[in-house]
């Protein structure tokens, strides 16, 4: 069951369409802007990612590939739109890249989707790396270090759309993102994306119902190496510039992160993961160095707490709500979020502390955090960060005892409601 | 021909390390299904633990006791993390390692910095040791290959002689008959899982000071690692043997090979000069040289995808 077959699709797709099209206007500054054209590419590339993990149960470590290689073709073709040789209006241009995502899928897809599970993961790392170390030897297409850059005021003009404005651009990116996402639910209804489903849970049945797992896959990878390319143009379009960085492991990490902490069982997931994401990546690198850190102990926390992601855990507190017994659970969380906020708060100060000492352009070692400014090497700092830290932990595991309790509590009682 | 010893000499002794790594990683995922992916990083912390030891007492006491420390995070992570994830399945299990080599590598960063950091060979083997034809050969690089082929030594002795090693021998092929039989399996995986980790660590200890000690370390040498124990089949310790004494010696020498393909059709008289993508068959091997292990993965995945002598196929 997915997210979205609870509302009326059509409903949903409009309201989408309303929401896009009044966004530029109630955040009509430039970093607003910004931002969303950020969150625009960030959807499409996690939903594309999700067509392997979540429906498919292939993992890949190198999605960047498809996105990287789309967004280079992608600014390719912008030059020759700017040089006069590519008849083609600029806010079309995610199609040759998304072409380009296609091509590179049905090439690389033919050897790797050969095999699945863990083999799958390890052969998409190494595509990643093969094309990373590509970008150092083929420097006519990667740009070497400068990278490609181009200018999206060229060409023809379609809709009024010059893209010279930031606002342009956000229609442009706003539009291809609905138009893939429509796409890609599509697909999730068609046989191809059922047969998927069925790849991903019990191979040996799908090849005895008469299908072949290994073309299914391979369907499927060349299809999400596709939209990752159209995910790959608009980032390409957005920036005017794309560097070697883009087909490199960082960024096949984030979408593999993005996909899974929004939760890759429901179709709306890697929305959600993708809003989280960028949106935590953008606000903690503006105020620390270490926000890679951060995110990676998110990630893992997701991993081993909650595997269905964000989106799991918005789930399963449905039928509670249905039942309203919200208030049921709600003290035993604020409890929880209390004790978990002494032990971040802890583990903020040793991190930030530390990071501090580390790094050679620290001059002092007086630091400033929330407001507050402090001696990093002092002992004060770091026995009040330690200490809150084994505080908010020894606490956080007694409520979360008591979240357990509300819950068994919650459980019964909607158990009865079913039975009465 | 002096050079060319040189560097063979030089792939051999990569190729030792490389195997140090393999070897671990190809036996905890055989058995438990696992792919560490943070087993890279594991090197990378043997390799600062061993800085850290040397600053204080010497090189020589932490080569014993850093990939020790090592082996018991190892330990620490399978027993608290793993075992918890493993309920999961495999996917939450890869994903899960995945996140921890990120935070290793975060952590790094946070305790020494983003610079590398001055680890260094030991003075009492900081020197030539002999020469063939003007070329000097390291005394480090020696003990380097002494070191890795005693431990090879001791590990095939455990493995092959004892009990435990016939129990882990038996896990390799089937894993649930194994405790079907009343051995305690989640203990050897955790045996295993903190050996090979501790191995690793070793690697990073010789391998540390005679490369670069730094954060980007574990990523540099993680996916070779990966490529590894494709190549030589999964579950397989003699292919990991084989693959990785091949991709060390085919890293090192092709660095020193100046010729292209266009210089090679060029002497059976067809010119590639104004054939499409011209700027790749341009290029010398010498420049291709960091790409050369993934080709050789792609081709064994089209020839022959369970490896060189890999006998499972998942």
């Amino acid at each position: 069951m997915t997210l979205g077959s609870r509302f009326a699709p059509l409903a949903l797709v409009l309201g989408t369409v309303v929401l896009l099209a009044l966004l530029p206007h109630m955040f009509d500054s430039r970093y607003a802007l910004t931002l969303l054209n950020q969150l625009g590419i960030g959807i499409v590339f996690a939903l594309s990612y999700n067509m392997l993990l979540g429906q498919s149960g292939l993992l890949s470590f190198g999605h960047a590939v498809y996105f990287g290689l789309g967004g280079f073709t992608a600014l390719h073709a912008l030059n020759a739109i700017t040089d006069g040789d590519l008849p083609l209006p600029v806010p079309l241009l995610p199609i040759v890249g998304g072409l380009m995502g296609l091509a590179v899928g049905i090439i690389l897809g033919w050897v790797s989707t050969r095999r699945s599970g863990t083999i799958f993961a390890m052969i998409s790392l190494g595509f990643a790396e093969l094309v990373a170390a590509c970008s150092n030897i083929i420097r006519g297409y990667f740009g070497g270090e400068e990278g490609i850059s181009g200018d999206r005021m060229s060409g023809p003009v379609l809709f009024d759309l010059t893209m010279g404005p930031q606002r342009d651009v956000y229609y442009v990116i706003a539009a291809w993102m609905l138009v893939s996402a429509l796409l890609m639910y599509l697909i999730t209804q068609t046989p191809l994306g059922r047969m998927a489903n069925a790849v991903r849970d019990n191979p040996q049945r799908v090849a005895f119902v008469g299908y072949n797992p290994q073309t299914v896959r391979f369907l499927m990878f060349a299809l999400s190496g596709f939209f990752a390319g159209i995910a790959g143009s608009l980032f390409a379009i957005n920036f005017e510039i794309i560097t070697a960085q883009a087909v490199g492991i960082e960024y096949s990490a984030s979408v593999l992160m993005m996909a899974y902490i929004g939760g890759t069982g429901y179709f709306l997931g890697p929305v959600l993961g993708a809003i989280i994401y960028t949106a935590l990546s953008i606000v903690l690198s503006a105020y620390t160095e270490a926000w890679m850190f951060y995110l990676g102990v998110f990630f893992i926390i997701v991993v081993v707490y909650a595997p269905n992601g964000v989106s799991g855990i918005l789930a399963v507190h449905e039928p509670v709500l249905r039942a309203r017994l919200m208030h049921r659970l709600l003290p035993a969380y604020a409890l929880a979020f209390v004790t978990g906020a002494i032990l971040l708060i802890g583990a903020v100060v040793v991190i930030e502390s530390s990071y501090h000492l580390s790094q050679p352009g620290a001059l002092t070692t007086t630091m400033s955090l929330g407001g507050i400014e402090y001696d990093a090497d002092a002992w004060r700092a770091w026995a009040f960060g330690l200490g809150a830290l084994a505080v908010g932990a020894f606490l956080l595991r007694e409520t979360i005892r008591s979240v357990g309790g509300a819950w068994a509590d919650v459980r019964t009682r909607m158990g009865g409601e079913a039975a009465a | 021909m002096e050079g060319w010893i040189f560097f063979l000499f030089n792939g051999i002794v990569y190729g030792l390390l490389l195997f140090m790594m393999s070897s671990g990683l190809t036996l905890i995922f055989s058995m438990m299904g696992v792919l560490n992916f943070a087993h890279a990083s594991f090197y990378m912390l043997g390799a600062y633990f061993a800085y850290q030891i040397s600053t204080i007492v010497g090189f020589w006491p932490g080569l014993v006791v850093a990939p020790i420390l090592v082996g018991c995070i190892g330990a620490l992570v399978e027993r608290y993390f793993l075992r918890t994830v493993h309920r999961h399945g495999h996917v939450a299990e890869l994903l899960f390692t995945f996140g921890l080599a990120l935070l290793i590598e975060e952590t790094v960063v946070l305790i020494w910095g983003r610079n590398p950091v001055p680890y260094s060979v030991p003075l009492d083997l900081d020197f030539a040791l002999f020469q063939i034809g003007g070329t000097s050969y390291s005394a480090y690089k020696i003990f380097m290959m002494a070191v890795s082929i005693a431990m090879f030594v001791f590990l095939y002795g455990i493995i092959a002689r004892t009990r435990t090693g016939q129990i882990i021998q038996a896990a390799l092929t089937h894993p649930e008959t194994v405790g079907t039989l009343g051995h305690n399996v989640p203990r050897i995986f955790m045996l295993v899982f903190g050996a090979g980790t501790g191995l690793a660590g070793l690697a990073g200890v010789i391998g540390g000071n005679a490369f670069v000690t730094e954060p980007g370390m574990a990523r540099a040498l993680g996916t070779i690692v990966f490529v590894v124990i494709i190549v030589g089949g999964l579950g397989s310790l003699t292919g990991a043997f084989i693959a990785s004494l091949l991709i060390g010696v085919i890293q090192t020498t092709a660095v020193a090979i100046d010729v292209s393909l266009t210089d090679v059709f060029a002497t059976v008289g067809v010119n590639l000069q104004e054939v499409p993508l011209h700027e790749l068959w341009s290029k010398r091997i010498s420049d291709v040289a960091p790409i050369l292990p993934y080709l050789l993965m792609v081709l064994i995945l089209v020839l022959r995808p369970r490896g060189l002598l890999g006998t499972r196929d998942s």
